[in-house]
């Protein structure tokens, strides 16, 4: 398939891994800050070609592993008010919260509906007037345009009964809050490609020169992901620290100014809770005072919802890279996808489910 | 999708109601209005039209292969077929993968109240024409109208049963190390028909379903390989559920090749569009077959001179190690398993 194929051919793939061999002369941690990353590192086994000094650990960058709890306790109880049709993208259905899952909600009477796009709550907005159309906002830099498009288009047709429950996280001030964790072991950080290809990689100088680590933006392909860590480790190795594009076909160092200029008129920066890491500063998204109405946490006055973690689950660590999904007591035996403990093993691009989903054998053949 | 009379073949019967009312599903004169002018032209056969309760079937010499399913697609009509087609293929096809030639089939209706009669003609007009074309008969049936909302628009069981040919015995239990796993042909292309026709996705390509009865392909490669081990057709869950089935009833390993499956390059584009594993997507027309190392080539060259096994290909291997799972060797030479997959396939929000 045209676009896809180029970037994973075998023999390209063969001779990256080379060059990264032929370049590590000593253990390496670079953390993937992406769940698309890991998810594809897991599917095509990119970490069995890899020399065993250069370890990869699992990043935060997964939005269904970070909302927390009581937002999904807070989507359950908005979806099971008379009268309201709740709607989501597909993977947020089936990520527990303290009680339920927004599935169970559905099983139990409440009109949950999967979109492929915020735009699909709207037009359910217009078409049904008599209903509150509620649209769960989830996600990273990635979704936040689109998902402020579909406010603003909200405003622009004077619809009353469209709302968003708002989860929007951004990038960088994980990575940061990682970096000056004093446990910390990363060393260098393969960033998600199409978060950069929104938002550019201008705010990444910053951190590449302030924590003295490569950033290296990269595409989702093996041969992205394969490229993307030769560029890290040259830089390791030459003890420089800066940011270099591997996504160039899509990033560039502005971004989509767009897309950013939709993002900010609509929301603005705030502190955000991550589910298993607690609340990071400045780290989120909520929406800007004039787009109150459309806020559905006071619309449905469900602020004050809080919810616990279930104690076994160390999703957190994970998240932040300190420990493998292997690690945990629970992986593979109390927490296994169709029963998962914590968010980690709910989503397709959450650590845990991958590691379960492609490499429970450690060497197969 | 709109219907219009000359789109069927045979004109739609003349009544005096446009939609199925709750009184078709009585009992009395609008039943028996519904079941002649509407059931009985398409399934005509001397069986069915004796009209007793029960269909008295001469049994041919063998044992029985028995099965039923029930089809609740939506939407009814998409490109490639309709519900019709899935109720007589689906079920034909589950016999015939024990080996058996369907002979026989039972149909029963569920309609919600206000279903156009036209959409019920078009459907049954579908059913009339697969059953042809899988050499079945319809020799008896039900039909219950129940009020709007009790169901959607149209649900069908069909039962099905065949008659299974001394020597072949055909299981999943049967399968051993260094036998050959084979696939008909393309994967994934019914769930995307459906997919993208339901949630209004549209590419460059048309992906049609690939709903098919599969015995004949079944006969010409029973004909070249009777020592065949199992067969089944990879319908909900796709391949992946499949190839795991039968890796925890025979206690095996099965390794796929990564390059060997084959999807057509709409499908493949749509499944990454979706965030979707092909692997675990519906197919209707299609059968994944185990057989004797020895035999595969042969088996192989039978299915690909079939129309509905032109693309076939050997999928991987039955293997000692690792029993009960499947795994696969990317292209990339490293190696993944292939899950059971958990509840509905979820699209990635990004």
């Amino acid at each position: 398939m045209k676009y896809s194929d180029e970037y994973r051919d075998p023999a390209l793939a063969r001779r990256l891994v080379g060059e990264i061999a032929n370049t590590v002369t000593r253990p390496w941690t670079v953390m993937e800050i992406c769940g698309g990353h890991t998810h594809a590192i897991m599917r095509y086994g990119l970490d069995q070609l890899l020399p065993k000094e250069l370890e990869l650990v699992h990043g935060p960058g997964c939005p269904v592993c970070v909302t927390p709890v009581e937002l999904i306790d807070k989507a359950v109880a908005i979806a099971a008010r008379p009268g309201v049709i709740f709607t989501s993208f597909g993977d947020m259905l089936r990520v527990p919260g303290s009680r339920q899952d927004l599935q169970m909600a559905r099983s139990n009477g409440a009109d949950v509906r999967m979109v492929y796009s915020p735009l699909e709550a709207v037009a359910m907005a217009r078409q049904h007037p008599e209903r509150e159309v509620v649209f769960f906002a989830v996600g990273f830099e990635t979704t936040a345009p689109a998902n402020g498009m579909a406010v603003l288009q909200a405003r622009r047709e004077g619809l009353q009964n469209f709302s968003a429950l708002v989860s929007q996280v951004l990038v960088p001030p994980a990575m940061r809050a990682l970096l000056s964790a004093p446990e910390n072991r990363v060393q260098g950080y393969l960033a998600a490609g199409h978060v950069c290809t929104v938002m550019g990689f201008a705010e990444y100088e910053a951190i590449a020169a302030e924590f003295r680590v490569p950033v290296v933006p990269a595409g989702f392909e093996p041969l992205d992901i394969l490229e993307g860590l030769l560029m890290v480790v040259r830089q390791l190795e030459a003890g420089e620290h800066r940011v270099e594009n591997q996504y160039r076909r899509s990033v560039t160092r502005a971004g989509n100014v767009a897309a950013r200029h939709a993002m900010a008129e609509v929301f603005m920066v705030a502190d955000r809770k991550w589910r298993g890491i607690g609340v990071l500063p400045r780290s989120g998204l909520v929406l800007r005072e004039e787009f109150a109405a459309f806020d559905a946490e006071r619309r449905f006055a469900v602020q004050e919802i809080a919810a616990e973690e279930a104690p076994q689950c160390i999703s957190g660590l994970i998240l932040q890279g300190r420990r493998k999904p292997r690690q945990c007591p629970a992986f593979g035996r109390e927490c296994i996808p169709s029963h998962p403990l914590g968010a980690t093993m709910v989503s397709g691009e959450g650590a845990c489910a991958a590691y379960f989903k492609y490499q429970r054998l450690r060497a197969p053949v | 999708m709109s219907l219009k009379p000359e789109d069927f073949s045979c004109p739609l019967p003349l009544t005096a109601h446009d939609t199925v009312q709750l009184a078709h599903g009585s009992g009395g004169r609008l039943t028996a209005e519904l079941v002649d002018k509407f059931f009985l032209p398409r399934f005509a056969n001397p069986t069915l039209a004796r009209l007793e309760d029960q269909a008295v079937l001469d049994c041919p010499a063998g044992r029985l292969a028995f099965t039923t399913d029930t089809f609740v697609v939506d939407p009814l009509f998409f490109p490639g077929g309709s519900i019709g087609e899935l109720a007589v293929n689906g079920t034909v096809n589950d016999v015939a993968m024990g080996g058996a030639r369907p002979l026989w089939l039972s149909a029963a209706f569920v309609i919600e109240e206000g279903l156009p009669l036209a959409v019920l003609h078009a459907v049954l007009l579908a059913m009339e024409k697969a059953a042809q074309a899988a050499g079945v008969s319809i020799v008896t049936g039900d039909t219950k109208v129940v009020q709007k909302g009790a169901c959607d628009k149209l649900f069908i069981n069909t039962t099905g049963l065949g008659v299974v040919p001394d020597g072949i015995n055909l299981s999943a239990a049967n399968l051993q190390p260094g036998d050959a796993v084979l696939l008909s042909g393309t994967i994934a292309d019914h769930g995307l028909a459906i997919l993208t026709c339901r949630e209004g996705l549209s590419f460059e390509s048309r992906i049609e379903s690939d709903t098919a009865a599969l015995y004949g392909l079944v006969a010409v490669v029973l004909a070249v390989c009777p020592e065949m081990r199992a067969m089944r057709d990879p319908t909900r869950g796709g391949v992946a559920t499949t190839l795991n089935e039968f890796a925890k009833s025979s206690g095996m390993g099965i390794m796929l090749r990564e390059e060997a499956i084959p999807v057509r390059p709409a499908v493949r584009a749509a499944c990454e569009v979706l965030g979707i594993d092909p692997l675990y997507v519906a197919n209707e027309g299609k059968l994944v077959a185990v057989v004797p190392a020895a035999q595969a080539e042969t088996v192989l060259a039978a299915m690909r001179a079939h129309p509905l096994g032109r693309h076939a290909v050997r999928l991987g291997e039955v293997t000692a190690k690792n029993p009960g799972l499947v795994a696969m060797r990317t292209a990339l030479g490293t190696h993944r398993i292939i899950d059971m997959p958990v509840g509905e396939q979820l699209p990635r929000i990004c």
